[in-house]
């Protein structure tokens, strides 16, 4: 009955269920906006013909239901719509603007998500491994000055504002120690290297910011487990206290620290917005928030359903993953 | 190459460092015979730990007295001022007051009495800005780009310490009116959430049925969106709606976050309550036929109210950093008030004066180094509330 696979697909099952409820909120969201796009267009002094002809253009005139039908088919078939801004410039250019498929939103969005993916994974490569050693460390010699330095240093990262971070970091290794750029300048035509070099510095404070949560939730949940008999054991036996952390108590912390370090990915990759805007860097987020100033609708509709998507996503993986390493989930009672 | 060559050889030098305390640790024979025992059982990650730690204090004096700018310099002394401060409240802490205030403060560690001085001090600055602050927030000034320092020869002027911004305000001015509007606002908006969330959670708890399932799914629905990617298609919606109306746009922001902000509180005053109605006393109010208000009020919220002060806490400070990103994204609070997140963004191109200017370069840093600050302050606060209630010790 309770089979694994039985579990994992009702969870994804779930997870199909979220993410639509969630593109129903979000569309009907952006319908609550006043006026219409037409109209935001063509500015206020414009002709009732005009508008109704734009409306036909983008199918504003049809009925809520049809156009969330209309969109939702199109995101499950990879196309998002036209993006306002630029079917707008389209338009003042005349119809031939070099790429096929004018302002697809699709288009602008793909190496953006890709620049996106790429600065959260190098986030995630240095601070997965620095949180876990920092924080078997603090397990290790809980207590002590160290503990304490590492309690006070995370404590004040994870308060801080990104922006305090970053600006932080641009001032010591950017210009002061010009050691990494301060603006991401990221474009194609780059080497591996170089992309890592130009993203260093965003990923520098994006690790800065999730480092220090992981690495607390090792410290506790090892240390939960150090009061349980069979640590006590292991001690009594006359193992090193590193051994008793690592080979004894380390495994059976793993799922609450395999959950934390999925939502903190989900972070990495929804928490980017202010992290690109301060360096520049292209990604996602900086079209979602440039997006959002110039109300152009397409594009946020689709980031917003892009980092929910990945946000639900990691979530799910988060609670798969906590359910194969501790069997006693497998069975609720 | 070189880099790395470098880096290979301080990491093999601080492991022969961490032998060489160790072995001269147990040769040498000390005084004090738990010094002794020390070195003896000492593991070898142990001591290149204090390698480590001696390495990295001697590399802090050095820069400390050599660093080229003076940055580091006044972080090393911020964080002493700060210390000897935290240390003489916790002191008068200690000696003034009622015997159950000097019990407190005797078993604080320093980090929570810094904590409580620095939410003291910006309680004192947000009430009293008006009177404290030189200048009005909104007062512009003929002359522009004033540097600071309030040295004439440098391009400062005595009468604006910190100089004044492109406009021509005042910045210390307006920096003391940050802390009224921007931790005013975060303030009314996490009460606002609590007011919200709290209600709503309780009544879903003695409730149950209906209105729970309902409350809670659509709870579920608003959490499984990112908080400020949800933040910011709401502003977006908003913005729209409120036009060119700064302080629309202002009210607007309150309502979303509080809203927003709520869902979570909602889950812990649901998860608090639904164990405090199981409880006898509340069958035996049920029973006594004591109305859904008096439950809420007298029976449920005063045996709620520790895990919720410290939710508070914690609570404030993510509405405080959603309301300073979403401002620093341009699309929080709305000029002319004064306020942090914007005056980052607004004078972030200062940065790139470090090296000629180290205080224009500064001036970012420091209404950053404000929301920091009190988020902090707040952190230890509550990290220090929770540990010692739950007993977190070992």
């Amino acid at each position: 009955m309770h089979s694994v696979g039985m579990i994992i697909l009702q969870r994804l099952g779930l997870g199909l269920i979220t993410l639509f409820v969630v593109s129903v909120v979000i569309f009907a969201a952006v319908n609550l906006l006043p006026g219409d796009f037409a109209q935001a267009i063509l500015g206020q002094g414009a002709t009732p013909e005009a508008v109704e002809a734009i409306r036909e253009d983008l199918g504003l005139n049809k009925n809520p239901f049809v156009r969330y039908f209309d969109w939702l088919g199109g995101v499950l078939t990879g196309d998002f719509g036209t993006s306002f801004a630029q079917a707008n410039f389209a338009e003042f250019a005349g119809s031939d603007t070099g790429k096929g498929g004018i302002g697809s939103v699709a288009d602008q969005l793909r190496p953006r998500f890709a620049n996106t993916l790429f600065l959260a994974s190098v986030a995630a490569i240095i601070s997965i491994p620095l949180s876990l050693t920092l924080g078997i460390l603090a397990a290790l010699y809980r207590n002590s000055a160290y503990d304490r330095f590492i309690n006070v240093s995370t404590l004040s990262a994870i308060s801080s504002p990104e922006f305090f971070l970053a600006y932080i970091l641009i001032l010591v290794l950017a210009v002061i120690n010009p050691v990494f750029p301060a603006v991401s300048n990221v474009y194609d035509e780059l080497t591996f290297w170089e992309r890592v070099n130009a993203t260093m510095l965003p990923a520098l404070t994006l690790t800065l910011a999730v480092t220090a949560q992981m690495m607390r939730m090792t410290r506790a949940s090892i240390i939960n487990l150090l009061a349980s008999p069979y640590i006590e054991m292991a001690r009594l036996k006359g193992l090193s206290p590193m051994r008793v952390i690592i080979k004894h108590a380390l495994p059976n912390a793993l799922a609450p620290i395999i959950n934390v370090i999925a939502l903190n990915l989900a972070y990495l990759i929804t928490g980017v917005v202010v992290v690109e805007t301060v360096f520049v860097y292209p990604g996602i987020g900086q079209l979602f928030v440039d997006s959002v100033k110039i109300r152009d609708i397409p594009i946020v509709q689709a980031c917003c359903l892009v980092f929910a998507a990945t946000y639900i996503l990691l979530n799910l993986t988060a609670d798969i993953a906590s359910i194969l390493s501790n069997p006693r989930l497998r069975h609720p009672k | 190459m070189n880099t790395l060559l470098w880096i290979i050889g301080i990491v093999a030098a601080l492991m022969a460092g961490g032998w060489l305390i160790r072995t001269l640790g147990r040769a040498i024979d000390l005084p004090s015979r738990q010094a002794n025992i020390y070195f003896r059982d000492m593991p070898y990650l142990a001591s290149v730990g204090l390698a480590v730690g001696i390495f990295a204090i001697g590399i802090l004096i050095y820069y400390y007295f050599l660093s080229p700018t003076p940055f580091f310099v006044w972080a090393v002394n911020g964080f002493i001022f700060f210390a000897i401060c935290a240390f003489i409240f916790r002191f008068i802490g200690r000696v003034v007051g009622t015997e159950g205030s000097k019990k407190l403060f005797r078993q604080m560690p320093l980090t929570a009495s810094f904590g409580i001085l620095i939410i003291i001090v910006y309680a004192i600055t947000a009430i009293f800005a008006g009177i404290i602050a030189p200048y009005g927030q909104e007062e512009v000034f003929a002359k522009a780009n004033v540097l600071p320092g309030g040295d004439p020869a440098t391009g400062g002027d005595p009468e604006h310490i910190l100089g004044t911004d492109p406009i021509g305000r005042d910045i210390l001015s307006r920096i003391i009116f940050g802390a009224q509007n921007t931790v005013g606002i975060a303030f009314i908006t996490t009460c606002l959430a609590f007011l919200i969330g709290t209600t709503m959670g309780f009544l879903a708890a003695i409730k149950g049925g209906w209105i729970d399932q309902l409350t809670s799914r659509v709870v579920d629905a608003l959490m499984a969106i990112p908080q400020l990617i949800f933040a910011l298609l709401l502003m977006t919606i908003a913005t729209a709606w409120a036009g060119s109306n700064g302080f629309l746009v202002t009210v607007y922001m309150i309502l979303i976050i509080a809203v927003l902000d709520s869902t979570r509180v909602y889950r812990l005053s649901r998860a608090v309550g639904l164990n405090i109605v199981v409880m006898d006393y509340i069958e035996a109010a049920k029973l006594r036929g004591e109305t859904l208000s008096y439950l809420v009020f007298k029976e449920i919220l005063p045996n709620a109210f520790a895990p919720l002060l410290a939710e508070f806490g914690l609570r404030f400070c993510f509405v405080f950093l959603t309301i300073a990103s979403l401002s620093f994204l341009g699309i929080g609070i709305q000029p002319p008030l004064a306020d942090w997140g914007t005056m980052v963004k607004d004078l972030s191109a200062f940065i790139n004066f470090a090296q000629f200017s180290p205080l224009t370069a500064a001036l970012p840093l420091m209404a950053a180094g404000a929301i920091a600050l009190l988020t902090v302050g707040v952190n230890f606060v509550v990290d220090w509330m929770l540990q010692k209630t739950s007993g977190l010790k070992e």
